[in-house]
């Protein structure tokens, strides 16, 4: 593609820079900087002068150094091999960045994101001549063992397809069919590109119904969130945000796992790009690297480049979503983004509104958040993006604004505790501080897989930790000694409640995942030790007498002791409790 | 080593074909402007000579058309504006690198203040690039310090940045100086490198420093650069830089195992506020910048592996908290990026615990990939999850028996009572001199646990109690 000179260096202020003498450029066009050619974004348009916000490190950039463009948006490459590739805020492939530059990233990187020597089987499923729709699926690329690829029409083109490539080999660039449009007849290769900033179309939203199972006892049962729905995970530093994230990519049941790494530390990037090669998907025993794709942009790499790569992000996973999957987003962390919005805000001498983030954070942050959810492909199919976003709030203050702007757009809140992560408790998610708006949604799912069952179960949970978190301030004062045997109960069941089944081990490879199945056993099990001894204590049984029950001891290892396949054994387990109890009321009477 | 003699002035003959401009235009603070010169670039290194022939580095810090704004590291005092001479050297400030640099001391700009030669050496911009994520290598080798709080609880890995938060008066510069005098990994013996940089530090820390290098006898593993309390506060914005430039180079170009110290990162905020204040840019929280997250990590993130190579930098930044706040910007942002912390406690300390390192707050992320078989012992995870789950019930039986007396609290509170009072006078405390095995602190914690009843033990396997219970 060509590019023209558009305008040249006025001033350099950090990563925005100010162009003069610009002519014919366009608001959010794609823009080379200096002789460098350091890449950046038009982001405002006066008279003959612009701003362009750089990607790239711009020491060494000087007044009257040259603006170039091609005249197009920051788009990203859509196509076969995405997959377990590992990409910088702009989709340049790190990987090939290192073979290319070593070690280090130097500036001036220039790679596309698609490899270009590599080729790909490509399979035709439809045959010419015949009307083609946008989003139709014209063939298929198997891209890993787990991605079906589907090779599909452009969004916003209605055409005829007049050729297609027969079964074979191709490059990402190869033509693999011809269409006859409006604008004369087009070559359509294996890849597309589509503007990052720009929502890719769909037909039509779809209500949740399905839950996001991510193995997680304290999301699944507690604190749901449904395939298409978007969450916020707020914590100060140190309370296991990104734990949380990670264990979120390496065990929910999406399809596709886009994982943001906005802003955050080189090393966690490392982590994953270390572990999920080695790792299995619980569902499918493939590598889990085989259904991810991360977007790396690390705290100390360049700043604006944070900002766009969150859109480079649910684009990818946009994409892939109209090929009817389920994906879903990670970005650790959007306060990184919003950090990053607030500099390049600053640097353009914008007024700034709370905390010196600019006045169209909100909006920005809504833009974000709607591109999740649950739809009616172009081409028909079902697909969601369920967005999982993190915010680091200075000081666990969740009253700043970018978690309080957050909460306005999303439905799920899982507040991160300074206290649980103190105790270890991980993960560290406060269950009365934390909502979900989503349990509704997913409660008829959730009800045919335990016979109705769920929805009474959980309530009965939920209030027993609020009777404790009640109970708690009276312990405060004059300590537990001091209450009933019934009141002693319900502390005793919400402690077996925190320690046996909302702290999960991620490293323990019985407890690190958790099928829907046994969370319900367990939460059945812990319900029914309730009542049970709930009647028993009525029934003038002493809690001391209950406590040395050995089924107590059973159902606090019950995580460790029952693997997921081993349903079995803890419904063993929920009539060992029931004959305990009988025999302890049959000793005492 | 003696205590360094301030730096003297420094003439640089190099580069005299550059432009040189007589008049500035406008001095504030350590800001000076400059118009009416040919076009300079960003973040490029200036020379500035004063009326008297004195030269004093700077940094563009905007450029523009015909214009420049720079950050003068040595301070304006007796720049006038007729007078000074300005130099632009198209270049960002470099540190030249070689392995002869062990056991030199340098100011923040890299000069010498031992006495010794100029360094000479490949010149290195000091702000580095950044590494790519996918040339990193996850550190997970245990490096021993033999302080139970840190190796038991919040173990320290190759590779790993972190911090020690303090508070002021608070024993940090005893327990930085026992970490560099005992890190070491079990049973290897590779080339290893001390770098220090000391950032707004007092005169007398800065020989405590220096002093405890020495008695350790390791003083040629050791390379200094300070910029004291008294030195231009915006030197100390460059001297962890140049300090990391010299630690990349002896790490990933020499391959040696770098710790390199950074006290006080403080300081080196308060530098950052004060520069941003001058330029009048919008401030965010307490008038620090909105880019100090930003500028951290380009510190921070120096720390780190690379695949195939065999160095490491691993870093022990000193974060003074400001009245003790841990939610004080410098500390919070600190705590975002680092890979954890370890916070020290006035209650702790005034109780006469040494080291005071916090329980529950401190943290180290890394600590699971380094620890269990093969690196320390099989049952460390599940060790140290207990300690903790149990240390933090102690605190609120203590806090439970400081409203209803001790007389009312439950047996079983009370065995908490005393394993918190073994956990903080065993294992927590122990001498500025005592080097403890990991196995030693190990054991010392199976000890302080054994004070609690075994069904209390809910995250420790029972082969684990069967094995280590009581022993």
């Amino acid at each position: 593609m060509n590019d023209r000179v558009v305008g040249d260096v006025k001033r350099v202020v950090g990563p925005v820079v100010e162009a003069r003498r610009t002519t014919r450029v366009q608001m959010l066009e794609l823009a080379l900087v200096g002789e460098h050619r350091l890449v950046g974004e038009v982001v405002h348009i006066q008279g003959d002068s612009a701003w362009v916000q750089v990607y790239e490190d711009t020491t060494g950039l000087r007044p009257g150094a040259p603006i170039s463009s091609y005249g197009r948006p920051l788009s990203v490459e859509l196509g076969p091999g995405l997959v377990g590739s590992i990409y910088d805020g702009v989709q340049r492939p790190l990987d090939a960045i290192r073979l290319q530059m070593g070690d280090f990233i130097s500036k001036g990187a220039s790679m596309p994101a698609l490899d270009r020597m590599r080729t790909w089987r490509f399979v035709p499923s439809v045959t010419p001549p015949c009307p083609v729709s946008a989003g139709m699926v014209i063939g298929t690329v198997k891209e890993t063992e787990l991605i079906q690829h589907k090779i599909m029409v452009p969004p916003n083109m209605s055409s005829e397809l007049v050729e297609i490539a027969a079964e074979g080999e191709y490059h990402v660039t190869d033509t693999v069919a011809r269409v006859r449009t409006i604008d004369g007849v087009l070559e359509l290769p294996l890849f597309q590109t589509w503007p990052v900033r720009a929502p890719r179309p769909y037909t039509a939203r779809l209500a949740h119904s399905t839950p996001l199972i991510t193995g997680q006892r304290v999301i699944d049962t507690l604190l749901p969130v449904a395939r298409g729905g978007v969450v916020v995970v707020p914590g100060g530093f140190g309370t296991g945000k990104t734990m949380v994230q990670h264990a979120l990519a390496e065990w929910c049941d999406a399809d596709l796992v886009v994982y943001i790494g906005c802003g955050e530390r080189g090393n966690e990037m490392t982590e994953v790009l270390t572990d999920f090669p080695k790792l299995t998907d619980p569902r499918t025993g493939r590598s889990l690297m085989e259904r991810t794709i991360l977007i790396a942009n690390t705290s100390n790499m360049p700043v604006a480049a944070r900002e766009a790569s969150i859109y480079t992000g649910i684009t990818i996973a946009e994409y892939f979503r109209d090929m009817g999957m389920h994906v879903a987003v990670m970005a650790d962390s959007t306060s990184r983004w919003a950090e990053a919005l607030r500099e390049l805000s600053g640097r353009m001498e914008e007024m700034p509104a709370d905390e010196g983030f600019p006045a169209y954070l909100p909006t920005r942050l809504a833009e974000f958040y709607e591109r999740a959810g649950s739809v009616r492909t172009l081409n028909g199919a079902e697909g969601s993006i369920s967005t999982i976003g993190a915010v680091s709030p200075p000081g666990g203050d969740f009253s700043e604004p970018v978690t309080q702007h957050t909460k306005r757009f999303v439905r799920a809140f899982w507040a991160l505790d300074k206290q649980l992560a103190n105790a270890r408790h991980y993960p560290a998610i406060s269950w009365l501080d934390s909502y979900s708006e989503y349990v509704e949604d997913v409660s008829e799912w959730w009800s045919g897989k335990t016979n109705g069952e769920w929805y009474g179960l959980r309530t009965g949970l939920f209030s027993i930790m609020q009777q404790e978190a009640r109970l708690q301030k009276v312990v405060k004062l004059v300590g537990a000694d001091v209450l009933p045997d019934s009141q002693r109960l319900i502390l005793e069941v919400a402690s077996i409640f925190k320690n046996a089944f909302l702290q999960q081990s991620a490293f323990d490879k019985v407890d690190a995942f958790c099928v829907a199945e046994k969370q319900y056993l367990m939460l059945k099990t812990i319900v029914t030790l309730h009542n049970c001894a709930a009647e028993s204590i009525k029934n003038g049984v002493t809690l001391e007498a209950i406590q040395k029950l050995p089924v107590m001891r059973d159902v606090m290892r019950m995580k460790y002791q029952y693997a997921n396949d081993n349903a079995a054994g803890l419904r063993e387990l929920l009539e060992n409790i029931e004959r305990s109890f009988h025999a302890l009321a049959g000793a005492t009477a | 080593m003696p205590l360094p003699a301030p730096p003297h002035e420094v003439t640089n003959a190099k580069l005299l074909d550059r432009r040189e401009y007589l008049g500035v235009d406008e001095v504030s603070g350590p800001i000076v402007a400059i118009r009416n010169i040919h076009n300079v670039g960003y973040n490029e290194l200036v020379e500035i000579t004063d009326g008297r022939g004195k030269v004093r580095l700077g940094m563009t810090l905007e450029v523009s058309e015909g214009a420049a704004v720079a950050q003068v590291f040595e301070g304006t005092s007796g720049l006038t504006l007729e007078h000074t001479r300005v130099r632009f050297r198209g270049e960002p400030l470099a540190m030249p690198v070689s392995e002869e640099l062990l056991g030199r001391a340098f100011d923040g700009l890299g000069r010498p203040i031992d006495g010794g030669p100029d360094p000479i050496g490949e010149e290195r911009d000091v702000n580095g690039l950044p590494v790519n994520p996918t040339a990193r290598a996850y550190p997970r080798e245990f490096i021993q310090t033999g302080v139970s709080a840190i190796d038991g609880m919040n173990t320290l890995v190759r590779g790993q940045k972190l911090p020690i938060f303090s508070g002021s008066g608070l024993p940090h510069r005893q327990l930085v100086a026992q970490i560099t005098r005992q890190s070491k990994i079990v049973g290897e013996d590779a080339p290893f490198a001390v770098v220090f940089a000391g950032m707004g530090i007092k005169h007398d820390e800065a020989t405590f420093y220096l002093k405890s290098f020495e008695d350790s006898g390791a003083m040629e593993r050791v390379i200094v650069f300070l910029s004291l309390a008294d030195a231009p506060s915006v030197e100390r914005l460059v001297t962890p830089r140049t300090a990391l430039t010299v630690a990349e180079y002896l790490a990933f170009d020499l391959g040696m195992h770098v710790l390199t110290v950074l006290t006080d990162m403080t300081n080196y905020c308060e530098a950052l506020r004060e520069i941003s204040t001058q330029r009048k840019e919008i401030p965010s929280r307490k008038g620090y910048p909105g880019y100090l997250y930003s500028d951290l990590a380009s510190i921070y993130e120096r720390a780190g592996m690379i695949r195939d190579k065999v160095g490491s930098i691993t870093q022990v930044p000193v974060v003074s908290m400001p009245n003790d706040d841990i939610s004080h910007p410098i500390p919070d942002l600190s705590g975002y990026i680092t890979e954890g912390q370890i916070v020290l406690e006035r209650d702790l300390a005034q109780r006469g615990i040494y080291p005071p390192i916090a329980g529950l707050p401190s943290l180290s992320r890394l600590m699971k990939d380094g620890i269990g078989e093969g690196m320390t012992r099989e049952d460390h995870a599940h060790l140290a999850s207990q300690l903790f789950a149990g240390y933090a019930r102690v605190k609120e039986i203590r806090a439970l028996a400081s409203v209803i007396g001790e007389d009312e609290l439950s047996p079983l509170d009370h065995q908490y009572l005393q394993f918190g009072d073994a956990f903080e006078q065993k294992f927590l405390k122990q001498d500025y001199e005592e080097n403890r095995s990991i196995e030693q602190t190990l054991d010392l914690g199976w000890h302080v646990l054994s004070s609690l009843p075994r069904e209390e033990l809910h995250r420790i396997t029972e082969e684990e109690i069967g094995k280590y219970y009581g022993k």
